[in-house]
């Protein structure tokens, strides 16, 4: 990137190299996290293209969407025609139990109503009997696609959950815009505490399935439409992440009556203490030995490896839910935080990092943007070296230009494999997360010693 | 070839379309046909193509925005690229493509690695963006120093009225060593991407060709249409013409940059390689500049070969025709050894292609060196002429759909226009087969009795994986996972799966190694799991269980 410079030209206009991208992504994958559901993008088609092509290569997976394929006569005339179409089409041609609509900048610029139009479907008789069509609003120049997600997710409550006086032995979970291992380990934490877990969205099961020889349009995962009917009668939720679960948590608090919790996302060692805790309250179980014995590990290993981290300067790009725990996870590791951005435009980023700072590293004072992109952040890394970048794919391109190891985190990654299969949440997360962290350290000493310097054992 | 009789491609094609709800079906049976050919004329059968994708039928399409910047425009490196528009268009048309680029020196642009947006938020979707994007425009002066910016519409911008030619001209005046200028190219232009391709075309030709009548050093000077370096593919074919002595004045656009465009018009003659993507650009070419064009394939070696001797009886040199002569005997030797080696691991399999436009021609020619036989195939984004041939573009009706893209009225210049041919040579090399100005289109040469089906869909793929199995199945990133669950080795034609180049004699020995790897591999050998393929359990444990409960259950 040979037009990066250390001159920090102002910008308040132009996005270089963005650290975010648009809501409806975030809303196709929530809703993959469905069994036996059709996501819907209500638009041109390109949408839907980018968003599916993005998906898979993220995953490699199939991501099954479908499109109302607009044209320059919707534009102009709505798209109600399209929709009522796509519906009678889906249903007859892949016949899902559930659609899953959200609108796009196009069809949210020219206002199309989509419970009305859903409406006129059913009284049309285009919904078959016993399935299921609901949507959300994910206008693309509004938030990002953590936002997308999240509108996507309150849907699901708002569409299905059932008030109820019935208080079963159910936690709910909201997990944020994580990976189909993370909900998978998200699941398997809270089982442990022996209450029923009823997760939505969980796109385990979905979007990192086995190859079998046959390929199946909805496959055997996803959160089932009536766990998110009874989700109104668990005795608690907890949304992880502030951001992308907090609105579908505090949605089904006011709805159903059921008391949320929302956490950050449990990444790292605090913010998996502060999961478990909360489940053990909820549940009245104490902490199962298992999990201790998880924790425990992850605390060895950073005893053993201390002198590897200790003092690292790193530089952190990512989503504000998958930020604040693993820029507190960092801290932990008394590793030095210096430059930190985020897509997502908002004051209360900045104001909870701030806290974070004064609370584990006053001395410290990171360069931090909520919204900035990776231009900065690669001008900011020209002015202030780190030893290491955190990110997503599109983080390489700083790394292999300031010689600097770089480690994949968050969405999209396009070019390492892993995340579709082993977690980063809970405190085996917290293992994988400083492997990848030490190793890329240690590859780089072995990578670059003098040779009289080269050693066998590190 | 043997063993295809056993397909009965009727039925399949009648199997497609029952399941289709009756307006569909109808719809779609004229856009899957068989290639059968008239026994008289010769004329392949007609086929609908480039309308509407039906709404809630999972399309491989894309839009006409990503025609335009990511297709067209995308791989050219020091035009510096503005989205504008909300994050996600721009987010996504960012390296995506493996638009390879390398300037000429270190000090050259290259803005590949960038991506520019305005980021529109709601604010401007309510008062507008036109201020935002000035100011972006200035931005990225100050920041980058470009010779020349293009600005992209995307969908809400068309909408809310932003007129992004308007700020291009005001801020060219304000930026005179900047050359600024604008596509319309809103996604929901058109049918598929193909409207973006003519957006970009359009103006290209008006804002860019031309501007410089430098001319290139060197005496067979031609401009490669149609080529977008994927995976490396441009950096071969020059490789070739360096070879050849062949002077490459700019290629559209794959490992260009700003300046060889502006001075594309001062090349002899233009060569299509993606008929779909740049015909208009060669049209209008030829009618301004009197450059004649001719389509070339580079994929493929005999028809890469095909297309050197192409390009030297044009210009009619000995010099020129003998070291084309020698330099496709040197590389051929390396390809045969090769292809020999390949040929009876692949000879006798049968491949499927989907892809964009033109691909799903070209890449035919590579599986027929393999001795495979290419069952079915369709274009993502193809108009009728790139299947039945140009002959049949009196006959295309135009719909509110393409009535919308811009056409432009394109006469001789004045000054620059020159006739690079004679009646008298035209119809010499009409002799020898060579026809300028003319694309037979991809169904005069697939075989006959072979499926062609437009802008295929999840559906009918999977109807046409069950019934016919293919060796391989090539199409996009969205399709590759769902035919690899099938079991089915797939292989991405847009980006190569991160391999690459397949043009030229380097890319063909490239694609065969590629091929014979994927359809031969091991894996789909162990997609079945062997206690499937074994008796049923007999181990000791399991009797003694077996034994345990049935006595328990007689005690009760």
């Amino acid at each position: 990137m040979r037009h990066t410079t250390e001159k920090i030209v102002e910008r308040k206009n132009l996005v270089v190299n963005p650290v975010k991208t648009c809501q409806p992504i975030g809303a196709m994958y929530a809703a993959l996290g469905i069994h036996r559901c059709m996501p819907h993008s209500h638009g041109s088609q390109g949408c839907c293209a980018y968003h599916r092509s993005m998906l898979t290569r993220h995953y490699k997976e199939p991501v099954m969407a479908t499109t109302s394929s607009f044209t320059e006569g919707a534009s102009v005339f709505g798209g109600m025609g399209n929709l009522m179409d796509a519906i009678a089409n889906i249903f007859s041609l892949y016949d899902p139990d559930v659609i899953a609509v959200h609108t796009t900048c196009l069809s949210e610029t020219i206002g199309d109503d989509i419970p009305q139009i859903v409406k006129k479907a059913k009284d049309n008789g285009l919904i078959p009997r016993g399935k299921h069509v609901f949507h959300a609003n994910t206008p693309s120049y509004v938030g990002t696609h953590i936002t997308g997600y999240a509108s996507m997710v309150k849907a699901m409550v708002d569409y299905f959950a059932v008030p109820s006086r019935k208080r079963s032995d159910q936690i709910n979970l909201v997990p944020g815009f994580v990976d189909p291992p993370d909900m998978e380990e998200l699941r398997r934490i809270s089982s442990s505490f022996g209450v029923a877990v009823v997760m939505f969205p969980d796109t385990s099961g979905v979007l990192n399935t086995g190859l079998t020889g046959a390929f199946k349009m909805f496959p055997r995962g996803g959160t089932r439409v009536s766990e998110l009917v009874t989700a109104g009668e668990a005795i608690a939720t907890l949304g992880l992440g502030r951001f992308a679960a907090g609105p579908a948590a505090r949605a089904l608090d006011a709805k159903c009556g059921v008391p949320c919790e929302v956490l950050d996302l449990p990444l790292g060692l605090a913010a998996t203490d502060r999961f478990v805790m909360a489940l053990s309250r909820h549940t009245g179980v104490p902490v199962p030995e298992d999990i201790a014995e998880e924790r425990a590990r992850v605390v060895d290993l950073v005893a053993d490896m201390h002198q590897y981290l200790y003092g690292k300067r790193v530089a952190v790009a990512g989503d504000p839910d998958h930020l604040f725990p693993l820029v507190e996870f960092l801290l932990d590791l008394e590793m030095d935080v210096r430059h930190i951005v985020t897509g997502m435009q908002s004051k209360k980023i900045e104001r909870r990092m701030e806290e974070l700072f004064r609370e584990k590293a006053p001395d410290k004072r990171p360069n931090f943007a909520a919204p900035g992109d990776l231009f900065l952040l690669h001008q900011w890394i020209k002015n202030d070296p780190v030893d290491l970048i955190i990110g997503n794919t599109h983080t390489k391109y700083i790394a292999r230009d300031e010689n600097i190891p770089s480690v994949r985190v968050g969405f999209p990654i396009l070019d390492r494999v892993g995340h579709q299969y082993f977690p980063i949440v809970g405190y085996r997360g917290a293992v994988r997360l400083l492997e990848m962290i030490l190793n890329a350290f240690l590859e780089r000493v072995d990578a670059t010693v003098p040779e009289e310097s080269f050693e066998l054992v590190m | 070839m043997e063993g295809l009789e056993r397909f009965d491609l009727e039925k399949i094609r009648e199997e497609i379309l029952e399941r289709y709800p009756a307006k569909v079906a109808r719809k779609r049976a004229k856009q899957v046909v068989i290639n059968r050919k008239d026994p008289e004329t010769g004329t392949p059968p007609e086929i609908v193509a480039n309308v509407r994708t039906i709404p809630g039928i999972l399309t491989m399409r894309g839009c006409c925005y990503a025609g335009c910047k990511g297709v067209v425009l995308g791989p050219t490196r020091d035009i510096l690229q503005i989205t504008h528009g909300p994050i996600g268009c721009g987010f996504y048309s960012w390296l995506t493509r493996r638009n390879q680029t390398k300037p000429r020196t270190e000090e050259d642009q290259n803005f590949l690695p960038y991506a520019f947006t305005t980021d529109l938020t709601e604010n401007e979707i309510i008062f507008g963006g036109e201020k935002k994007l000035k100011a972006a425009i200035e931005e990225a002066i100050a920041a980058f120093h470009p010779k020349a910016i293009g600005i992209f519409a995307t969908c809400p911008v068309g909408l809310i009225g932003d007129d992004i030619h308007a700020v291009a001209k005001e801020m060219e005046e304000k930026y005179p060593e900047v050359n600024i200028f604008a596509f319309s190219c809103e996604g929901y232009k058109g049918v598929s991407q193909s409207a973006g391709h003519h957006i970009a075309n359009n103006k290209l030709f008006t804002d860019v060709v031309g501007l410089n009548d430098e001319v290139k050093e060197g005496r067979f000077k031609v401009n490669l249409l149609g080529e977008y370096n994927i995976g490396g593919d441009a950096f071969e074919v020059e490789r070739l013409f360096e070879r050849c002595g062949i002077t490459l004045v700019s290629t559209f656009s794959g490992n260009s940059c700003y300046e060889d465009l502006t001075r594309a018009h001062t090349a002899d003659l233009n060569l299509v390689m993606c008929h779909r993507s740049i015909n208009y650009m060669a049209e209008m070419m030829e009618k301004k500049y009197g450059i004649p064009w001719v389509k070339i394939n580079f994929l493929g070696a005999a028809a890469t070969a095909k297309s050197l001797r192409r390009i030297a009886a044009f210009f009619d040199d000995p010099e020129l025709t003998a070291r084309v002569e020698e330099v496709i005997s040197e590389e051929m030797a390396e390809v045969e050894k090769v292809r020999e080696e390949v040929y009876p691991r692949t000879e006798g399999k049968i491949a499927m292609l989907f892809v964009g436009g033109s691909r799903a021609h070209h890449y035919q020619a590579l599986f027929e060196e393999l001795g495979m036989r290419t069952v079915a195939a369709g274009y993502e984004f193809a108009h009728r002429d790139d299947y039945e041939g140009r002959r049949v573009l009196p006959y295309i009706k135009i719909d509110a759909d393409s009535r919308n893209i811009e056409e432009l009225e394109v006469g001789p210049d004045p000054v620059r226009y020159r006739p690079r041919v004679t009646q008298e040579q035209a119809e010499k090399l009409k002799a020898l087969g060579i026809e300028f100005m003319d694309y037979r289109g991809m169904m005069p040469e697939m075989d006959e009795e072979s499926l062609v089906i437009d802008d295929l869909n999840a559906y009918e793929a999977e109807v046409l994986i069950e019934r016919i199995r293919p060796h391989i199945f090539c199409a996009g990133i969205k399709e590759k996972y769902v035919i690899q669950k099938f079991g089915l080795p797939m292989k991405q034609l847009h980006n190569y799966d991160y391999s690459g180049p397949y043009a030229g004699f380097k890319g063909a020995i490239n694609f065969y190694r590629e091929i014979d790897r994927m359809v031969n591999s091991r894996i789909w050998q162990m997609v079945c799991p062997p206690w499937e393929k074994t008796a049923p359990l007999e181990g000791a444990y399991v009797k003694e269980r077996e034994e345990e409960s049935y006595a328990h259950a007689t005690h009760d």
